[in-house]
């Protein structure tokens, strides 16, 4: 049976990884290959490297290190950040990147989906989204979380299955952050509309809130977290033998 | 002079991380197009990632096809991987029925076929190997070691070739090898260690051990 998949995030910026709070006051943490090294040795079973850079001499900068990435880290990568046209798609995967992740591109262009998956096939392009508890309904937010789209989400996700997309990156900002566990309600309404895999993110704080995610929501597919890694708050060699004792199918290496 | 290994490009995919894979085992693996560069491989990998019908006829229009049944019969070892171990069977059944190269027998038919209906497709992600014969390929892996898929289409009808399957709620054909061509439907290059070691268990595979 395929196992549960753990995944630590890379946000980078000028070739550096940091990490936002409640996506505000980041922090820098460490050199990106040497971190995606370190990851993968531990068992990590798959890295996003998020590019959170504005300027094209970064872009240029975190393309050198997705290559320097691919060419020492052997599991899957995925790419996102700044995915706004086909061909961004090719500019990442030509670096060794396996999927890229659309998230503000596809809210600004939703036939970036479309066409994205006919070139590369669905299993390349991943929607990712940004989802808050807006008047009693979720809503799609773009722009790292800062601006309500006004778009329902768990429909969003829906049509972007429709158009191709193979994987769903769900990140409640409402537990982003806050360290208290998974958004097992949204994950749950997310888990019920699409038969894509799907991968949670935002609120993990320890390493029981993997398990109760596992444990409580099957068809969730992978945990995603960042500073928890980062900081070694939780520890991925350790997250996988608990896993495992809880009876979680996980990949130990 | 002979090259270790040559990675053959067809114009399907992007061999960043295959070649680079290769070079993390220290091995000097060279993508090529050129026939006679592939003469010289002492081993050769058949790559591939999109759609069976599209990359057959890239094979056949290129002459790729009977270059690679040459240097099959020279005995040369052969590993196709993902879409290129599909593509070593007699024929696939995805959008229509096509033929491959046919080194190995046996046909690709849609996962959605095979398993429980509820399972997601593609079948993606890392699943456990379990042995069905032991290979010279598989020779530094270990029962239940987990390497990574990304597939919705499978080789059935070749139970002879099957050296390794793992589980989807039906047997999954993993690894295959018939004489000196072997497949894996699983990314080595994208399996961590077990994947490397897979790669380097085939490049010291010798001609008298198949």
């Amino acid at each position: 049976m395929i196992t549960k998949r753990i995944i630590p995030c890379l946000d980078v910026r000028d070739g550096r990884v940091v990490k936002g709070v409640n996506f505000e006051g980041l922090r820098d943490v460490s050199s990106p290959v040497a971190l995606a090294e370190y990851y993968s040795n531990c068992g990590a079973d798959e890295l996003v490297f998020y590019d959170i850079t504005a300027s094209a001499e970064g872009r240029k900068l975190f393309t050198d290190i997705l290559t320097e990435t691919a060419s020492k880290v052997f599991i899957p990568l995925t790419v996102g950040g700044g995915i706004n046209t086909v061909n961004d798609f090719d500019r990442v995967l030509k670096c060794g990147a396996d999927k890229v992740s659309v998230n503000s591109g596809a809210i600004r262009n939703p036939q970036l989906i479309y066409d994205a998956a006919r070139i590369y096939g669905n299993q390349c392009v991943v929607l990712s989204v940004d989802i808050k508890r807006v008047g009693g309904e979720f809503r799609v937010f773009a722009r790292g979380g800062r601006d309500d789209t006004g778009i329902e989400a768990i429909g969003w996700i829906k049509r972007g299955v429709d158009n191709g997309a193979g994987e769903i990156v769900v990140n409640s900002i409402d537990t982003d952050g806050v360290k208290k566990g998974f958004d097992l309600e949204m994950l749950s309404a997310v888990c019920k509309a699409v038969n894509v895999p799907v991968i949670a993110s935002g609120g993990a704080g320890c390493i029981q809130d993997f398990i109760e995610l596992f444990n409580a929501l099957p068809g969730v597919d992978a945990g995603l977290a960042a500073s928890i890694f980062h900081f070694g708050e939780v520890k991925i060699s350790e997250l996988k033998e608990k896993m495992q004792e809880a009876g979680i199918p996980a990949r130990l290496v | 002079m002979s090259i270790p290994v040559v990675i053959i490009d067809y114009g399907v995919g992007n061999l960043f991380s295959l070649k680079s894979s290769f070079s993390a085992i220290g091995q000097t693996a060279v993508v090529s197009q050129n026939p006679e560069e592939i003469r010289q491989a002492e081993r050769i990998i058949l790559p591939g990632v999109g759609a069976f019908e599209d990359a057959a006829k890239k094979l056949n229009d290129s002459g790729m096809a009977a270059l690679l049944d040459e240097r099959r019969k020279a005995g040369i070892p052969i590993m196709g991987i993902c879409l290129g171990m599909q593509l070593l069977f007699d024929r696939s059944f995805e959008y229509g029925e096509h033929k491959g190269l046919g080194f190995i027998h046996g046909d690709v038919r849609p996962i959605s076929e095979i398993v429980n209906p509820e399972l997601k497709i593609p079948h993606m992600g890392w699943n456990a190997l379990r042995k069905a014969k032991n290979h010279p390929l598989l020779k530094y892996v270990n029962e239940g070691d987990c390497v990574y898929f990304v597939h919705s289409y499978s080789a059935v009808n070749c139970e002879d070739a099957v050296i390794a399957d793992c589980e989807y709620s039906a047997p999954i054909t993993a690894a295959v090898a018939s004489g000196n061509v072997m497949g894996c439907q699983f990314h080595p290059e994208k399996s961590g260690n077990i994947g490397l070691s897979i790669l380097r268990a085939f490049c010291e595979i010798k001609g008298d051990e198949l």
